[in-house]
Parts: C-alpha cells; structure tokens; sequence
C-alpha cells in the first residue's frame, strides 16, 4: 500500500465496515462490558472474523491464512476501532501470532497455527511485569530442567490472558532485568500444571491477566526465536503489534471526532450552535489535522512493514508516540465538548475515551516511544 | 517522455555540467552571484524553473511525476531551487484565470525569473479581514488610476511589478467591487518605503499609490470578479511552504540534530538533556508526518478519492513546525543564541537566532493561523458559522 488506499482495499474497507456496523454496533461491547462477559468478546463473532479471513490475514496460506499485508490488516483494525470491538486481534494475531510466525519452527507453526486461524485457538503474550511498558523489565526465570526449561514468575497486563489457549511467555535465561540479552520466549499451554491466570478487568471493558508461573514446565520444542536472544525476535513482534494497535486507535479516534464534530453542530446553547464558538472551532480543526497526521504516519509504518522497508521500528515508534498523543488529546476533547453528557456512562463517547487511555498505554506511551525513537536515531 | 529512471540520470548528469560545488549549499542568501547567474540561466533555458508549466510560456512542460523527479535530484546535490511570487503564484493563477495575451506576456519573463513581482494585498487597515480593502482604481480611457496604500509588501523595494488587489466598485459589497490587476512598480505615483523587522532586515515595505497607472487590459479575471482570482492566488501561497516541502529547514549551515547535539551534548549515546531530547525527537516526527500528510492528500485528490482542500492545514502545521525548529535550537543553545552581532557568537549562531525571529512571521503571513484553523473549520470541517 502506498500511502492511499487501493481499489481492492477500498473494497475491503466497505465490506470491513459494513461486517462491524451490522455485527458489532457499541452497544455490543457495553452489553459485554456490563454482564461482564466471561470471555469479554463474542467467540462466533470472532469465528466468522476467522472465516472472512482476517484473523489469519498475515499468516501464510498453508496453515489456513490469506497471506495478505499489514495494509489489510490495518484497514480491518481500523474499522474494529471504531465500533470498539474487543475481540482478540491484538494478543493472538499481533503479540501472540505474531511471535509464533516470526519465531516459531516450522512443526510449531503447523500445530498451533490453523486453529488460530478459524477462532479456534486464542493466543496471548505474557511479557510485562510492571505498570509501564518496558520490554526488557524481566524478572520471570526459566531454568532448564531436562528436555525442557522450569518458568517461575509473574506477569501482568497480558491481554486476552484470561482466554488464551496458548500463552507465548517471555522469561529470562540469562542476565538481569532491563537487559537486553538474556531473554527468552516460551510457548505455554494455559493448562500446564503451575500456570495461575486471574482475569482482570480493564478500564476499557476489555479483559487481561496476572499470571503465576510456579516451576511451570514447557517442552523445548516450545521455544520461539533464540535462547537468550529472545530480544531479536521480540523487538520485531513489538513493532508489528504497535503499528496494528495504531490503526485500531485511528478507528476509534475518526469515530470518536466524528461524534464530537456532530455534537458540535447540533447542540445549542446561548441561542447558537455550539459550534459556532471559535473556541471550539479551533480546537475542532487542530484536532482533525492531528487526526490527518495520525492517519499518514498509521498508513506509511503499515506499509514499511509490506514494503520490507529497514526504517520499520522508527516508523512504529513515530505511529505510536503520535497515536498516543491523539488518543489524549481527541479523547480528552471528545468529552470535554459534550459537556456534562460526556460524563455520563450512558453517552458512548466515554467508552471511547476509556478505550483510547488504555491503548494510549498499551506497548509504551508518547513519551516511552519518542525516547526508543530518539535512540534509533543516534542521539 | 522518457521513464522516470531515465530522466533522473539524464537530470544528475546534467547538474554535474551545470552547477558549481560552490552552490552546492541549499537556498542560502548569501549565494555568489555570477555563478548563481549562470545556474539561473542553465535552469530557465531547460524550463525548469517552473517545470510544470507548458512550455510555450517558458515551462519544462513536464508531467507531475517528471518534475517532482527533478525536484528530487536537485535537493539531493542542495541545489539552489528558484521560485519566486511569480512562480509558485502568480503564475499558477494566470496559468487559470489569465487571457492568451497576458500568458504570451507575462509567464515567459517568470520563467526565466527575470521579472520580480511582489504581491499588493494587505493594508493597513485590511490584513485577515483582506476583502475590506480600499485601495481605489477608476478608469480613465484605457487605464486604472490607482490611489490607496499597501502594507507589508515583501520584496516592493526591488520588485519590478506587482499584483494588486483594488477596489474598482466602491459601492458594491465587500466581496463584489474588487478587481486583481498588474501593474510596474517603476513609475510616477508609486512610493515604497521599507519597514525594519525584528530579525533586523528590511524585506518589506509600505507602499503609497497616488495616481499609479495600470492598463486596463491588465486586470486578471473579470472586474469587479478579483475575489475569486485572490483567494486562488491564495491556495497557491498556502501550498507552496505548507504543502511541497515539509522537513527540516535545508538552508542552515548546520542541521537541527547537529546543533542540538553540539550544544546539548551526547552522555552514553543520548543527549544529555532528556527533554530537549523528547522535543527533537517530535520535532522530526512532525517534519515527516507533515510531507507524509501532503503527499497522501495530492495522492487522494489525484486519486479522485476527496475533493476536500487541506492547503490551510498544511500551512498552519508548517508554520508551527518551522518555528519550533528555532525554539528548540535556542534552548540548545542558551545565551549563545541571544546574540545579535559582533563577536563572541559564530556564524552558525548568529543565523540560528535570526531565523528564530524570521520564522515567527510564518505564522502570520499568506493568512495567520487563526485564519487557516477558520478556514479549515469552515470549509473542510463544514460547522456552520
Ligand atoms: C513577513 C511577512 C510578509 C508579508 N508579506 C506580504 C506581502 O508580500 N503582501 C501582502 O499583501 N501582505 C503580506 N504580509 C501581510 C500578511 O498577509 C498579514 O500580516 C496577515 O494577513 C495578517 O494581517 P494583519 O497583519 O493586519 O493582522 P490582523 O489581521 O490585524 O491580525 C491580528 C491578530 O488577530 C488575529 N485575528 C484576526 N482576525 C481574526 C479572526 N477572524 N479570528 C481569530 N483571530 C483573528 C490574527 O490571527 C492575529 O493574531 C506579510 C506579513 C508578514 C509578517
């Protein structure tokens, strides 16, 4: 994809946003949201997601994906963000998928992989360990024992935890934590004797886990990447998940400036629309060149990933120091220009709001990426 | 037309022939003027000082993708680009609104930039609120008599021609009675006196008519119908800094990145202010989302996928972009970027805090930014006023 959408992929956008309108108006995820929904998100849903092809959308097509690219990938995202579906793409398909497509023998891949591609198999990627993000803040060990390595550690904020089948584990073989050598990835089965997973429930309606790993056991044909070079591979999945989760929030922030855009010409006070107040005009246009700009960056890392390009972590940092920068400001505005209503939990522009702050944080913040960015960039 | 591979090579080996290393340093001020001579004639004799345009009026008559190759090859090697008034608006504006006889007339002098014009829109009384201007043209025979007085007009003291914005129906409404026409600086009637800046130089001017002539033949668009012609000449202005460009300014003696890290200096690898660090980091951000955002909007009205016009956006992010550039440089630099001449400041620093007082004029010229965050709240955002 160049920076525009393709004929094909204008055809995939209607048909993505017509599937989530139809599918997946908001109120789904309130209703999942207020009888706190076991799973947090609707299986067959995710099942016909499967079917239509996008769960599988990277993956190749021998093990039932559609070998498409991170730009379709990002167009189904989008529209996602903006009905604020939660089903699972960002841990099985970015964190999860992602780590076992990059990293994963081939036996490994054909195992785990089909399921995950017709819905069947929920994945999760167990790595932080700390509120903020900070991809080298490992502490769990694994140890070798036997044919095998022995985890023992806790994770927290692993999303989707509650659900996944299999939970690629990210643990330290070597070294301290906040190095970069030293780590590992490790395929869990959720069943293994020693994995404790509590379900947490997020700000957002969406669902992750605290997970005790006490001496669990995994197999070492379940190692992804490289012992002790897990970094390697970690890295990679971390930019892929970033630049999928941006376009995700540039759904989400279109929909939640479109709803405060048509507030502001509906609403009256003083006699006029509100909109008319120049206060608001401005900031209104601010924030739709902000929503441009995310929209552009979004667009160029999701193809420097197609593209083979070699700038794909600066480009994923650029995406999400700016995406979480929008997600403040569009989300903070979204509310604040609706007044009272915009406290309410009724009004949906608040779950928008919620869900913005929890991607805003989600695989490092503003300030973690222009930092990272700044290192790439050789000052 | 020859692919675009091609072209390229036929362009480098071309500027190998044709440009001195000595202007090999970006569109600086104080370039030397023979060899600059020289490079704007091997330019205007190929067209390419204004590549697009046909090229009977002295264009390259290159398509879009031809001239932004060209465009590519020659900020690669820093190649000094001319552009003028006449090239990036008035030209585009007379290519649209002007008769046969005015194109034949006026476009081929632009092309090969000999002709200086300056731009007569703002008074003192008519800034962004542009269409209350008074300046009066009454026909006599087969010519305007001009009476009035135009402000900030940026290059008048050694502008050739100008085109002006007059008021030929007074009692029409605002928007009705203007007309756009040209006329020669050089004659009896038209007085210009330069203003000093606050970076110390004196670009522009204030310029008095009492009695200037202009040929009746010469009003572009319809008379009484300049509204139209003016805000499209407009559009042009807004795109030229906000739409094409979009980096880091070219032109200094050291980049941006440079400066901070001279100043600031690096501890293990980063810099060892951490929030000049986070500013520079979102500084380059901005350069590349802002030449991103661009380039994807003449993709999509190319594309045929928007009509809408986001001109203004992109001045006003521009506009912010270059001045915080030259914030961030002066936090690099302390007290070493408050000097203002003589010794105990080098040259690189000296240039910083000028440009730190030049670019606050980008945020007002061509339309503040409140008027372009208007304009886009208006027209692209639709909210009814
Ligand atoms: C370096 C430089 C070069 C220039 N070159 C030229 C030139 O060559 N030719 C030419 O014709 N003009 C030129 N100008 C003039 C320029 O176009 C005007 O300065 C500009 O349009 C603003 O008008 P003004 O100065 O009268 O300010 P005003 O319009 O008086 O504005 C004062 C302040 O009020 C704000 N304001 C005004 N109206 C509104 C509104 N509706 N909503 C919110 N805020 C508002 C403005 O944004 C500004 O902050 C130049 C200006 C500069 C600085």
């Amino acid at each position: 994809m160049g920076l525009i959408l393709s004929e094909d992929q204008l055809i995939l956008r209607d048909m993505a946003k017509s599937f989530c309108d139809e599918k997946s108006p908001v109120e789904r995820m309130r209703a999942l949201r207020d009888t706190r929904d076991e799973t947090g998100f609707t299986r067959e849903l995710w099942k016909e997601m499967g079917e239509l092809g996008w769960i599988g959308i990277l993956l190749p097509e021998d093990v039932g994906g559609a070998d498409m690219g991170y730009a379709e990938l990002g167009i189904v995202l989008e529209q996602c963000g903006r009905v604020l579906a939660p089903e699972p793409f960002v841990s099985t398909v970015l964190l999860g998928g992602n780590a076992i497509l990059l990293g994963g023998s081939e036996p490994l891949q054909k195992d785990l992989l089909p399921d995950v591609c017709s819905g069947d198999r929920i994945l999760a990627l167990a790595f932080q360990e700390q509120g903020r993000f900070a991809p080298y803040a490992v502490e769990t060990r694994a140890t070798r024992d036997g044919a095998g390595f022995r985890l023992r550690g806790e994770k927290q904020f692993v999303l989707d935890g509650h659900v996944a089948d299999q939970i690629v584990t990210v643990a330290r073989t070597a070294g301290q934590a906040g190095e970069r050598d030293g780590l590992s990835l490790f395929v869990v089965d959720a069943t293994t004797k020693g994995v404790a997973i509590q379900r947490t429930q997020m700000v957002d309606g969406r669902n992750a886990a605290r997970i005790r790993l006490d001496d669990a056991n995994v197999d070492s044909e379940r190692v992804l990447g490289e012992i002790d070079g897990g970094a390697d591979l970690l890295d990679p999945v971390f930019d892929r998940a970033t630049i999928g989760l941006c376009a995700e929030m540039l759904g989400s922030f279109e929909e939640a400036f479109e709803r405060t855009l048509e507030y502001l010409k509906t609403r009256e006070q003083f006699g006029v629309k509100i909109g008319t107040f120049q206060a608001l005009r401005h900031r209104a246009a601010h924030m739709f060149g902000e929503l441009e700009f995310a929209r552009s960056i979004v667009r160029d890392a999701l193809s420097s990933i197609d593209d083979g390009r070699d700038d794909v972590a600066e480009c994923a940092s650029s995406a999400k120091a700016r995406c979480s920068d929008v997600a403040a400001l569009i989300g903070g505005e979204a509310v604040q220009m609706h007044g009272g209503i915009g406290m309410t939990d009724e009004e949906e522009i608040g779950l928008f709001f919620k869900r913005l702050k929890a991607a805003e944080f989600t695989l490092g913040d503003a300030t973690y990426h222009r930092d990272r960015y700044a290192s790439l960039r050789g000052y | 037309m020859a692919s675009i591979e091609e072209f390229k090579q036929e362009v480098r080996s071309w500027v190998d022939e044709n440009l001195p290393a000595e202007l090999r340093v970006g569109n600086r001020r104080d370039l030397p003027g023979e060899p600059l001579g020289r490079w704007i004639q091997a330019l205007a004799s190929r067209g390419w000082i204004t590549p697009q345009w046909p090229t009977e009026y002295g264009g390259g008559g290159l398509d879009r993708k031809h001239a932004a190759a060209l465009m590519a090859e020659l900020r690669a090697v820093r190649a000094p680009i001319i552009g003028s008034f006449g090239t990036s608006m008035l030209g585009p504006t007379l290519l649209e609104f002007g008769t046969e006889e005015q194109k034949q007339e006026f476009l081929p002098p632009i092309s090969r930039h000999e002709i200086k014009w300056c731009q007569g829109y703002s008074e003192p009384g008519a800034g962004s609120d542009l269409a209350s201007l008074q300046t009066r043209a009454a026909l006599e025979g087969d010519e305007y008599v001009i009476t009035g007085q135009k402000i900030w007009t940026t290059g008048a003291d050694k502008a050739d021609w100008i085109f002006c914005l007059v008021r030929t129906d007074p009692d029409a409404s605002k928007h009705d009675g203007i007309s756009f026409i040209l006329f020669p600086m050089h004659q009896p009637g038209v007085e210009v006196s330069p203003l000093r800046l606050i970076d110390g130089s004196a670009d522009f001017s204030q310029v008095f008519f009492d009695g200037a002539r202009a040929k009746a033949k010469h009003v572009v668009g319809p008379v009484n119908g300049g509204w139209t012609v003016a805000k499209r000449l407009l559009q042009h202005e807004r795109s030229t800094d906000g739409g094409s460009e979009g980096g880091i300014t070219g032109a200094m003696k050291e980049t941006l990145v440079d400066v901070v890290k001279r100043e600031v200096g690096l501890e293990a690898g980063a810099l060892a202010d951490p929030a000049i660090r986070q500013r520079l980091a979102a500084q380059e951000m901005e350069a590349r989302a802002l030449s991103l955002t661009m380039r994807r909007a003449g993709e999509e009205a190319r594309a045929g996928q928007t009509t809408r016009d986001i001109g203004s956006l992109g001045k006003y992010r521009w506009a912010n972009m270059v001045k915080n550039e030259q914030d961030i440089a002066m936090t690099a630099l302390g007290s070493q970027g408050l000097g203002w001449e003589g010794p105990g400041f080098e040259d690189g620093q000296l240039e910083r805090t000028r440009a730190w007082l030049s670019t606050r004029a980008d945020s007002i010229w061509g339309g503040t930014n409140e008027v372009q965050l208007n304009v886009i709240a208006k027209r692209v955002l639709l909210i009814p006023e």
